[in-house]
């Protein structure tokens, strides 16, 4: 089994003043394959530097990460990132980004068509092959950049802020088909996001982070993804629970957030 | 200082008249005619076609009537007329070009001049490319290079191509390879700089989408830096032909026994002024059209420049 294991992952950046900055802390997180797990937290808490982590862009200062037994010590296929925008291949149509990873690997022309054909399928984008990526619109190009992380086959897909760039209609659809891939492919997802709304909606688990430094301050089981698959989301968010869940979230961030704006301005 | 004024005298009255004429028939078309604010506002500023035809239209009316042409009903009075050995009139000038381009200057066809200067500017253009691409690739990939050869560029950039001439001449003489040098060494820092900066210019998330996709070090080489530098690359080749056009042509006033710049500096010798007066137009027609033509390329192999 690929589970994802996080052990005591700490990472501090030494900046060329000589300071130096906790971005996390002594975090420990198994997520089991298949898990959608969202993480939230305040900016600057390390959301980007754990799933950089994650990724392989950056090895960590203290700690380790495995998936499955194979411990990460460098970017690879098996796990996948989608950003939150600008990281498509503009110079390559639609098709031969989502047909990027096949074609480093080799594999044979017909089995990448085909491939291509039944993602684009699935994304919503059948037809939009020979366009250029700058002809779409962000809420497309994101469906492009789902379609390319998938077509890996990854045994993980990292998210960092994949629709934070999107207006607030995009995002909702684009919510649900993040939630339909999941469903339909069964792989491990880590979400990272600033809207409580969306972690809680897509998140199986929820982490909140708190900063400096980065650490894991509270963790919830949520059971609206569960239900939001094939539904209306607007549904989901109409359900008693999900309410209080997101009151209760909101002030904790709040409070997190209230609490950085006063150390920012005690007098030294 | 009075040609300066009748410049801008019919500057002001053709403007003035396009103006009022254009209150009248074009009072509504396009979005452009229904914006209120036009002045500031950049996007609503187009050249204006009639301004360019008559502006061009101008200076030949100015040159004709200031040199006693037939091609004009105006004329200056006759005290202020120049001498053909001044400024010839246009015609004079079309009728070189037409004899020269039948006959010849100085052993060699029209052509010929011309083309020995183009086939040099591409000569040394291309090896200043090929040189200057990778150069550039490297001292964006590689800390060390970087360091290496940053002195270098730095230092050469900054020295105009002319300043060279005398030591290419002392070095390689004056034959064919020393002004290829010559021409080389003046696109080799821009492309090389050009390289660097479009390497330098690729956003970390395609590099680490396109690693964490299964690229190898060379295939992202080869399917995302590269490409993602290729606007870059087109940049600097526009601005290095502009450059080596330039270098060529004064390379040739130095030291040369065919070009387009050879042409004007030997009519100048014999106070042929028609001739230098026709070198310099064909100079700068061809220099334009380089520059409209590579315009054109780029259109067509980077079409997604400024589209990230
Ligand atoms: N390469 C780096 N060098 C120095 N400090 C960094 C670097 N990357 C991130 N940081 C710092 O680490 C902290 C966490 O950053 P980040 O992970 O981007 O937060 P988030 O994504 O949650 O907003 C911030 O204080 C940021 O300034
Ligand atoms: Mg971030």
């Amino acid at each position: 089994m690929a589970d994802l294991k996080i052990e005591a992952v700490s990472m501090t950046f030494s900046l060329p003043n000589g300071s130096t900055i906790e971005a996390l802390k002594d975090i420990s997180l198994e997520i089991a394959q298949g898990e959608l797990v969202s993480v939230l937290g305040p900016s600057g808490c390390g959301k980007t530097t754990l799933l950089n982590i994650l990724a392989g862009f950056l090895a960590p200062t203290g700690g380790q990460i495995r998936l499955g037994k194979t411990e990460v010590t460098g970017p690879d296929r098996a796990r996948g990132m989608v950003f939150q925008q600008g990281a498509l291949f503009e110079w390559m149509s639609v098709a031969k980004n989502v047909g990027f990873g096949p074609r480093m690997a080799g594999r044979p022309r017909a089995e990448i068509d085909a491939r291509v054909e039944g993602l684009l399928q699935s994304v919503g984008l059948q037809g939009f092959g020979d366009k250029a990526v700058y002809e779409l619109s962000g809420g497309m190009q994101q469906r492009v950049a789902l379609a390319r992380c998938l077509a890996n086959d990854p045994d993980v897909i990292l998210m960092d802020e994949p629709l934070g760039a999107l207006d607030a209609l995009t995002r909702e659809k684009m919510q649900g088909l993040v939630l339909k891939l999941w469903k339909e492919t069964g792989k491990t997802i880590v979400l990272i996001t600033h809207s409580v709304e969306e972690a809680l909606l897509l998140g199986e688990r929820l982490i909140v982070m708190a900063p400096r430094p980065g650490r894991i301050h509270a963790e919830y089981r949520l059971p609206f993804a569960a239900r939001g698959v094939g539904e209306d989301l607007r549904m989901v968010k109409r359900l008693p629970e999900f309410g209080e869940r997101r009151d209760e979230i909101l002030s904790m961030i709040w409070e997190m957030e209230e609490e950085i704006m006063g150390k920012a301005e005690a007098p030294v | 200082m009075t040609l300066l004024l009748i410049y801008i005298a019919l500057l002001a009255t053709i403007w003035a008249l396009t103006a009022w004429l254009s209150t009248r028939i074009r009072s509504r078309d396009g979005m452009a005619a229904r914006k209120t604010v036009t002045f500031g506002d950049e996007s609503a500023i187009r050249p204006s076609r009639v301004a360019s035809v008559a502006s061009v239209a101008v200076v030949f009316l100015i040159w004709a009537a200031f040199t006693g042409s037939s091609w004009t009903f105006i004329h200056a009075p006759a005290d202020w007329q120049m001498r053909p050995i001044w400024l010839p009139p246009p015609e004079n000038v079309w009728f070189r070009l037409l004899d020269i381009a039948a006959n010849g200057y100085r052993n060699f066809t029209l052509w010929e001049h011309l083309s020995i200067s183009i086939w040099r500017v591409f000569t040394g253009f291309f090896f200043g490319a090929l040189i200057g691409i990778p150069l550039g690739f490297a001292m964006g990939l590689n800390s060390f290079l970087r360091g290496w050869f940053d002195p270098i560029v730095e230092f050469m950039r900054p020295v105009p191509p002319l300043a060279l001439i005398p030591l290419v001449i002392i070095w390689y003489g004056i034959d064919e390879k020393a002004k290829i040098i010559l021409l080389f060494l003046a696109a080799l820092w821009i492309m090389a700089i050009a390289a660097r900066s479009g390497v330098a210019g690729v956003k970390l998330s395609k590099v680490h989408a396109a690693y964490s996709l299964g690229a190898s070090k060379w295939q992202l080489l080869r399917h995302v830096i590269m490409p993602n530098a290729l606007p870059d690359i087109f940049t600097g080749a526009r601005v290095a032909m502009g450059v080596c056009w330039g270098t060529v042509v004064a390379a040739e006033l130095v030291a040369a026994e065919k070009g387009a710049g050879f042409t004007i500096m030997v009519a100048s010798r014999f106070m042929q002024t028609d001739i230098v007066l026709m070198g310099i137009i064909l100079i700068g027609v061809i220099g334009y059209s380089i520059d409209v033509a590579m315009r054109m390329l780029e259109r067509w192999l980077v079409p997604w420049k400024g589209r990230g």
